[in-house]
């Protein structure tokens, strides 16, 4: 089994963050290149949007990559992994924010709750500001294990909201090649979830049938 | 706040943005003569100037005369915006598909035929077709259903021009254009995105309002195969997908045609589908729009109006409920 000292780990990290940085860098050369296509605005917002759900299925990823290799060093990297989805979701964001709406936020409202899928999307990204602010050690210190664990659940829904705005998004000029490839991959690493939590519950139930077993016992000894 | 405003907020270029006629035509005459001239310097001209650029691709000339009536005051699209950026599900759904694959289409030997309700049926090849009337240069807005627009610099005539001749008889009170579909030449219809092939019509009168442009050119070249080649129609005051492009078939009808995006999505895409700022998409709204290659990142985007600024077309439509007939 790999398991990286901590200066292969250190590199590992390293390594990720630059690769993880690179389509914002690929957006900057091109924009000072003159390599955004005639509409640029439309290949940033579609790139951001792009790479926040590559990031959220690679966020996906790490638990059921570690159970199947027992790598549990991956872990370490998730909240990295899991910043850059809200990196790229805010460009994604600020794009439709700034140069589809010019900051009139009533206007920009207006549009979220006329239209189904900028009302999923803005959800979405609603949901990950609240798993970006508590993504420190601090953070999950005062909240608790459990409750930041139940907290960050929350990103199963953020996925599948994801989905949903590109599926509905691409609705418009039937192409859903895409959202069909994306959607297969989160249902995948959703379902692999419901598979570990069945079995999981396959042992806590046994666990709990023993321990019933152990009370019913117990009384008949007073 | 909008870190730039433009101070007129309507559809109209500033003054100092409008090109005259004669500098515009000798502009282009001296670029093509430094391209000509230097064939060094022709890589450099490919990025400013949309002529170059055409000429350098090897596109042929099609001679027109421009058509003052038909001029907008607004500046015309790159050709390079203009032929880089298109859609054309044949060759893909990504805007970057057709320029990529559409250079194989056959665009000779090339016949359209013309059928139906007219007393004249007739196939017409292209050399036909391109000697019917005269050509004329006509600089139109387009607008996308998505949500941008562009100017370009069409070449063609009336369609009513090609109607007269094949005279419809009494019965005809639709015509509908069929797009070639052949899978060895169109990659895009493997996808089953629409029903192929691609269909769309119009009423009558709107056929035969002057506006209707059959189009063979732009940019004083023929029509590169992404945007249409070797003929298509143009219809500056309906949003883009209602001009078949690249037509095979011409049919006169009794009863209004099934159109492909209609057949798709018909809460999306009306038969009419007139530019129109009131009606929004289900996905998003129509009153604004961004012209492509002008409008800068920091540019509101331009206000879209009723029938892309071609009233002339309202009076197809008085007493219709164009909320119901989208």
């Amino acid at each position: 089994m790999f398991n990286p000292s901590p200066k292969q780990f250190k590199f590992i990290k390293a390594l990720l963050f630059v690769l993880a940085l690179l389509p914002a860098v690929r957006l900057l050369v091109f924009g000072f290149t003159d390599r955004l296509g005639a509409n640029p605005i439309e290949f940033i917002t579609r790139s951001s949007g792009d790479w926040t759900l590559y990031f959220l299925c690679i966020t996906l990823v790490v638990t059921p990559l570690r159970r199947f290799t027992n790598w549990n060093w991956l872990i370490k990297l998730r909240r990295m992994i899991g910043l850059f989805a809200f990196f790229y979701g805010s460009l994604h964001f600020t794009t439709f924010l700034w140069f589809d709406h010019f900051f009139d936020i009533a206007e920009m409202l207006k549009d979220v709750v006329k239209r189904p899928f900028i009302t999923v999307g803005f959800i979405a990204f609603v949901m990950l500001l609240p798993l970006a602010l508590t993504s420190t050690n601090g953070m999950i210190r005062r909240l608790g294990g459990k409750r930041w664990q139940w907290l960050h659940r929350s990103v199963y829904a953020v996925a599948m909201l994801g989905i949903l705005h590109f599926w509905w998004m691409r609705a418009g000029k039937h192409n859903f090649e895409k959202p069909i490839l994306f959607g297969t991959i989160v249902a995948a690493l959703l379902l692999i979830r419901v598979y570990f939590a069945w079995r999981n519950r396959g042992d806590g139930a046994a666990k709990s049938r023993t321990a019933v077993q152990k009370r019913q016992v117990t009384p008949t000894l007073t | 706040m909008p870190l730039y405003r433009r101070p007129n907020g309507i559809d109209l270029p500033f003054s100092s943005e409008i090109t005259p006629q004669d500098i515009f035509e000798s502009r282009r005459s001296f670029i093509k003569q430094i391209a000509v001239g230097a064939v060094g310097a022709g890589s450099l001209l490919q990025l400013s100037s949309g002529e170059a650029w055409a000429q350098a691709a090897g596109a042929q000339k099609l001679a027109a005369k421009a058509n003052p009536a038909y001029v907008v005051m607004d500046k015309a699209t790159s050709y390079k915006d203009a032929t880089t950026y298109n859609n054309f599900y044949e060759f893909g759904s990504d805007k970057s598909d057709p320029v990529e694959n559409a250079g194989n289409l056959k665009t000779r030997p090339w016949t359209v035929a013309i059928e139906g309700e007219v007393k004249k049926p007739m196939t017409l090849d292209i050399d036909s077709l391109l000697k019917l009337a005269p050509m004329e240069e006509r600089i139109y807005r387009l607008r996308c259903v998505e949500g941008w627009s562009m100017v370009i610099p069409w070449i063609g005539y009336s369609l009513s021009e090609l109607i007269k001749k094949v005279e419809p008889t009494g019965n005809a009170r639709y015509v509908e254009f069929t797009t070639l579909a052949d899978n060895r030449q169109m990659p895009g219809l493997r996808a089953p995105v629409l029903e192929w092939p691609y269909v769309e019509g119009l009423r009558m009168d709107e056929a035969m309002h002057p506006l209707a442009l059959l189009s063979f050119g732009m940019y004083g070249q023929v029509l590169p195969n992404q945007s249409g080649a070797p003929v298509r129609m143009v219809l500056p005051w309906k949003y883009g997908f209602k001009s078949a492009k690249s037509i095979v078939k011409i049919r006169f009808l009794k009863d209004q045609p099934r159109t492909a995006w209609n057949i798709a999505a018909a809460r999306e895409y009306g038969f009419y589908s007139n530019v129109n700022p009131d009606v929004d998409h289900p996905r998003w709204s129509q009153a604004t729009e961004r012209r492509i290659g002008e409008d800068g990142f920091f540019t509101k985007k331009r206000k879209t109006l009723m029938f892309n600024g071609y009233n002339d077309v309202a009076s197809l439509y008085s007493g219709m409920d164009l909320k119901k007939y989208f």
